[in-house]
């Protein structure tokens, strides 16, 4: 159901389009925008806050999980870690006729996905590793409608992207504005044709927590290794000492 | 006194004379180590032998362990190694201390290596010594290499492309050769089969050996030091080297020490920064192996790139291999190609403390190049780099005999 909304929605749009491009133009002419560096723009998030990654598993379960998979996550094992209680976990997040033991997979065949998007969705289990943080909050916030998509969207962090600008139902309906530059466009700024149900500064808040979940999905230990290695290096440090007094005790007759 | 000490433990009663009356344990300990005396003036450059066997050690244990739970094969190694990661009780700890050791087994090779240099290690009587060092070094790269290749990452599989490929460049056998390494028509399935192979039978039994080696043409020769002066030279009336202690209890303490600080360093590596900003652990390498999708730039290991940077640095690919391998083996011909008549870098003059100080900066300079895609200025500075660091080998019995030295001392410089 919600792709079929997102179909009327991004075909109103590719009507509405020429006479919103007519109407950029003439605003380009009265005051220059700032123009959106977006390749500076941060996740900023941290895997330590378990309210964020908890608000981030239900995203992913909600918008992601549809297509994506998590093929080396088990629910249980992001239930235990991100402290998801049982009831919850059955509840909200466990697809019917799944176990808790299993790994999160996806519902839609990949055979099928690859007919409908032209490559079947990755999984994204390791993305924060392979693409890191940054890369996909940038993707996440970087979607524009471009009628000569099939999808009728693009996005600027991956051009040409075969995903379809999915979250515009929270995100909104966004424009880009270019300015050609020899051969080259270069991007300027976004425009918001159809609002969202998030304000700009929630769905900011929607990608980080979502950012923050993949980027503890990619590495689940991460947290646990950092407190056991504050640990481990004290211990260390303790031995380096001590055999430092023992080395001088040692060479204390060497002349 | 070996012969005397054995006799000694041998009639020594109960079961420590029993074993010793058929096995020399306690002669061996002597004669290695709490007899087996050590110039007393080394300094840090000289932590870096111990350090190696520890990190051999460190990669030996975790390689069974890992071993235990990576499934070789195509299909199923990416899934493994995360199932390490994730599934398998400390299988991360085992991961990281295993992939950090890979890094800081050159790091301390190299700066073992370089110590060598700085003293004239290599120079008689320690030429074997400096060739067993250096097949130890050339077994490690290779051990490195298909190492680096068994996770089946995307930077894997291509820098096994790539690494292959340069078989290629061998006339007339050099495609076919490729092929029988491969063993199959591109990196596949069987690649990946033989590589593990070697790399947790053949090549760690081949280390091995080469480390008993060098070890025991150490303890022939017996050490430098950073004075380069022989201690045996000089010894004392029970024909103990005057300059000498014990390397048991003394360095056994010292090298402890060593041993805390650099674990300390590792740990910190390991449980903090594992990847090292994608120095120790690639990106690229955390999506699966895929011979569509080329990784941009291909880079290898930081400890290969200033050989990969010289390879680059040749529009020509064959003539850019040979080149690379010339940049490798050069290390070998180092006791033959220094013709001064001190080992020292303290009593040289400086001619080859410049070509030396050249040196370590073109190796650091193409070591940083390697790591930037080929193109342009990289490619440039590369050329540029690459001269010294020949330079510093070809040129080296003119300027080594040139060289003005300076008188040696009599004794080792030693401050308590």
């Amino acid at each position: 159901m919600r792709k079929s909304a997102i179909a009327i929605l991004v075909l109103s749009l590719g009507a509405a389009l020429p006479a919103l491009v007519a109407a950029a133009a003439a605003e380009e002419g009265a005051a220059a925008p700032e123009v959106v560096h977006w390749e500076s723009w941060r996740a900023g998030n941290t895997v330590t806050d378990l309210a964020s990654l908890q608000r981030g598993a239900h995203n992913f379960m909600s918008y992601c999980n549809g297509c994506h998979s998590l093929q080396y996550e088990r629910y249980q094992r992001m239930a235990d870690d991100l402290k998801i209680p049982t009831t919850v976990l059955e509840a909200q997040l466990l697809p019917p006729a799944s176990n808790h033991l299993d790994y999160i997979t996806s519902a839609m065949p990949s055979e099928d996905a690859a007919l409908w998007f032209g490559k079947a969705p990755p999984d994204l289990s390791l993305i924060a590793r392979s693409k890191g943080t940054d890369y996909i909050y940038q993707f996440l916030k970087t979607f524009y409608v471009d009628p000569t998509r099939g999808s009728g969207s693009n996005n600027l962090a991956y051009p040409n992207t075969a995903m379809p600008a999915v979250l515009s139902s929270l995100e909104g309906v966004k424009e880009a504005t270019f300015k050609t530059e020899g051969d080259e466009k270069v991007f300027q700024h976004f425009e918001s044709t159809v609002p969202g149900t998030l304000t700009s500064a929630q769905y900011d808040d929607f990608v980080r927590d979502t950012v923050n979940f993949l980027d503890y999905v990619g590495e689940p230990v991460q947290a646990a290794r950092r407190s056991m290695g504050k640990w481990v290096v004290a211990f260390l440090v303790l031995l380096t000492a001590l055999s430092w007094l023992l080395k001088k005790e040692y060479w204390k007759d060497v002349h | 006194m070996a012969n005397e000490a054995h006799s000694k433990a041998a009639s020594a009663p109960g079961l420590w004379g029993w074993i010793n009356k058929r096995l020399p344990v306690d002669a061996f300990w002597r004669s290695q180590a709490s007899e087996y005396y050590a110039p007393k003036n080394f300094n840090f450059w000289y932590f870096f032998g111990s350090l190696a066997l520890l990190v051999l050690v460190i990669q030996l244990v975790t390689g069974i362990f890992l071993a235990m739970f990576y499934k070789v094969g195509a299909t199923t190694a990416f899934g493994s190694v995360e199932f390490i990661m994730r599934e398998v009780d400390y299988g991360w700890l085992l991961r990281y201390l295993h992939s950090t050791g890979a890094s800081a087994f050159f790091l301390v090779i190299y700066l073992h290596m370089f110590r060598a240099m700085l003293y004239g290690s290599y120079k008689a009587p320690r030429e074997l010594l400096w060739l067993f060092g250096m097949f130890i070094y050339l077994t490690l790269m290779a051990e490195a290499f298909m190492g680096y290749v068994l996770p089946w990452g995307n930077m894997s599989f291509w820098a096994a492309q790539v690494i292959i490929n340069l078989f290629g460049t061998i006339p007339v056998a050099g495609p076919a050769l490729v092929e029988w390494i491969r063993g199959d028509y591109g990196i596949a399935d069987a690649t990946l089969n033989r590589f593990f192979s070697l790399h947790v039978v053949a090549l760690p039994l081949v280390l091995l050996l080469l480390v008993a080696l060098h070890l025991v043409a150490l303890h022939e020769v017996g050490s430098n030091n950073p004075d380069g002066i022989e201690i045996k030279e000089k010894k004392n009336a029970k024909g103990q080297p005057l300059d000498g202690i014990p390397f048991h209890p003394y360095y056994t303490v010292k090298d402890l020490l060593g041993a805390g600080v650099f674990l300390t360093l590792f740990a910190i590596v390991v449980f903090f920064v594992p990847t090292l900003s994608d120095l120790f652990l690639e990106k690229a390498n955390f999506e699966p192996a895929n011979p569509l999708s080329t990784p941009d730039p291909i880079s290898p290991s930081w400890y290969f790139t200033p050989y990969y940077a010289i390879l680059r640095s040749v529009p020509d690919k064959a003539t850019g291999a040979l080149l690379m391998l010339v940049a490798v083996m050069a290390f070998f011909f180092l006791p033959w190609l220094d013709r001064s008549p001190v080992r020292s870098i303290r009593y040289r003059g400086w001619i080859y403390r410049a070509f030396l100080a050249l040196f370590a900066l073109s190796f650091l300079g193409l070591m940083y190049l390697g790591l930037q895609p080929a193109q342009g200025i990289y490619v440039t500075l590369s050329r540029i780099f690459a001269v010294p660091y020949f330079a510093f080998f070809l040129l080296m019995p003119i300027y080594s005999r040139m060289d003005r030295v300076k008188p040696l001392p009599d004794r080792v410089t030693f401050h308590a």
